[in-house]
């Protein structure tokens, strides 16, 4: 009984730990907190503030594509308003394009990812990604 | 008894007389004078077009190029859809057959070549700033643009909105048809920016509350308010520090008016995404101006937000 009462209890704790941290509404605000983090780093170098560092210019597009692939699940049905969000209606009218974007915007990551051998290779490849954010912020996003 | 009738109706037709002598376009609108301009300057022509944003409205929806002003894009408002009309320079749907001055008064007093009146969706309320010289140079870049044919929809207006005579009477409360006056007291770079911010970049057009009329609310001037298209909001840009952009640095301003970044590396989106597709293009000289004027830009919190404003209106 105790036995039970306690994989209950642990059961419990796991799944409350798990619904606060799928917030949809609070868990893609950070994952694009994170892509704006990247951004910082990327913008640094682009612009000479930073030197150019091969590795960390992967982990900014690896940021990228992999926030890209989790966002696409982040929009549930019931996630419309609450917590703040900035995501427009248009997001679950046009499901179809708002996951188009994503897959546009992660696919051009890989590929400025394995163009980026030096300072100018990045440059370009990150201004060329970097076009999909305000892309998809006027049609899918909206401020309240 | 009788008396009073007459009385009545002498009054009625008195008023009725004011108004078409008050809201007569000629009357409210005096033609600025033209006819001794040098030749116009395209290129400076083309750096109004940008920053005026004149294609986020005319261009044809649908397409990619921003040049083919066909018009035809829908604008929700609170008093109904209107139509950016064609404004190629195609002699038949355009503005092709026009003359300088007909654009000029357009443009400063949102009058038509036949002598009606706009509504203030077309934002001369702003443009009226620019100089007839300008103007005149904006003119000539347009007219370079490929003619296109087709005209767009005709405004689908509420009444009595869809009485253009009206906005005679909206423009005696609200229009200064003055052009822009550089205050000599401050910099040049600071009236530059004061210019194409408040003039052709017409900022304040979107980030500024309205009254029921639709009339900016000179007090909150570019402290925010709901966005004119019924979607969201639009931010406060004075310099207030919680609610506005007050902790903005002017190089930062001007790298968001660059490149959409904000200084956390967010990257603005609904419709001033189109404006920075605008202001991408101009120099970094004419950014940092704009910064510099947005930097002088007294402090004024957001007012608070109207619920339903747009339903109430
Ligand atoms: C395919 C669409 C898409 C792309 C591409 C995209 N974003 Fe976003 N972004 C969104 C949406 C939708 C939201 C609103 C999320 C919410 O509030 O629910 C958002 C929100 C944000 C936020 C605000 C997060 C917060 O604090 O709430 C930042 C910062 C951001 N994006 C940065 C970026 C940057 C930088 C890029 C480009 C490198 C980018 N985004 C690319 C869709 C996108
Ligand atoms: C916010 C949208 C918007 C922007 C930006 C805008 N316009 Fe317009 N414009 C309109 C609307 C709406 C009308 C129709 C007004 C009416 O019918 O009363 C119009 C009308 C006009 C007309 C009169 C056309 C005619 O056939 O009578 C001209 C000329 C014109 N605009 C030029 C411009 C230029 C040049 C710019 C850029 C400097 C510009 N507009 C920017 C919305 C816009
Ligand atoms: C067509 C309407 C429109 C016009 C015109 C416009 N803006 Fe905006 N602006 C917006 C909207 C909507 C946002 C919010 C975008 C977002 O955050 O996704 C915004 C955001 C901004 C921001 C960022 C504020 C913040 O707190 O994040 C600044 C700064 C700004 N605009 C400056 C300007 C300047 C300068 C001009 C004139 C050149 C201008 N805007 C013209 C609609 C407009």
């Amino acid at each position: 009984m105790i036995r039970v009462a306690l994989v209950a209890a642990c059961l419990t704790i796991g799944l409350s730990a798990v619904v606060a941290q799928t917030n949809p509404i609070v868990e893609r605000q950070n994952t694009m907190k994170s892509i704006g983090a990247a951004t910082r780093d990327g913008a640094a170098i682009a612009k000479g503030e930073a030197p150019f560092d091969a590795a960390k210019v992967q982990a900014i597009f690896k940021t990228y594509s992999d926030s890209a692939k989790k966002m696409a699940t982040l929009f549930p049905d019931g996630s419309q308003t609450g917590d703040k969000t900035t995501a427009a209606p248009k997001i679950w009218e046009d499901q179809a394009g708002f996951k188009a974007s994503l897959a546009k915007f992660d696919s051009e990551a890989s590929a400025a990812s394995a163009a980026a051998t030096d300072l100018a290779s990045f440059r370009t490849g990150f201004g060329n990604v970097t076009k999909n954010c305000g892309t998809c912020h006027e049609t899918y996003r909206v401020k309240r | 008894m009788r008396r009073l009738l007459i009385t009545l109706v002498v009054f009625i037709l008195l008023g009725l007389g004011g108004f078409v002598v008050l809201t007569d376009p000629r009357v409210v609108s005096p033609a600025p004078e033209i006819g001794t301009l040098p030749a116009p300057d395209i290129e400076n022509g083309k750096v109004l077009f940008t920053i005026g944003g004149c294609a986020s409205c005319h261009a044809t929806p649908g397409q990619d190029d921003r040049l083919k002003l066909g018009g035809g894009l829908a604008l929700a408002s609170p008093f109904g859809t209107f139509h950016a009309p064609n404004i190629s320079p195609h002699t038949r749907d355009g503005i092709g057959n026009w003359g300088v001055q007909d654009f000029v008064d357009a443009m400063a007093t949102g009058t038509s070549p036949r002598g009606q009146h706009y509504y203030p969706a077309f934002p001369y309320t702003s443009y009226r700033l620019m100089p007839p010289k300008a103007l005149a140079d904006l003119f000539a870049y347009i007219r370079t643009l490929q003619p296109v044919e087709g005209r767009a929809p005709d405004h689908q207006l509420a009444f009595p909105f869809n009485i253009r005579r009206l906005v005679g009477g909206w423009k005696l409360l609200y229009f200064d048809g003055s052009p822009f006056r550089p205050d000599p007291s401050k910099s040049e770079e600071w009236n530059r920016g004061a210019y194409l911010v408040q003039g052709p970049g017409h900022c304040a057009e979107c980030h500024s509350s309205r009254n029921r009329f639709g009339a900016i609310i000179q007090a909150t001037r570019f402290a925010g308010g709901p966005d004119p298209e019924g979607k969201g909001t639009v931010p406060n840009i004075t310099q207030h520090e919680e609610d506005g952009i007050g902790k903005w640095s002017k190089a930062e301003i001007a790298e968001l008016l660059k490149t959409g970044f904000t200084p956390s590396f967010d990257n603005v989106g609904g419709s001033m995404a189109a404006v920075i597709r605008n202001t991408s293009q101009l120099s970094d000289a004419d950014r940092l101006a704009m910064a510099e004027f947005l930097k002088s830009l007294p402090a004024v919190p957001s007012p608070p937000k109207p619920k339903a404003a747009q339903a109430t209106n």
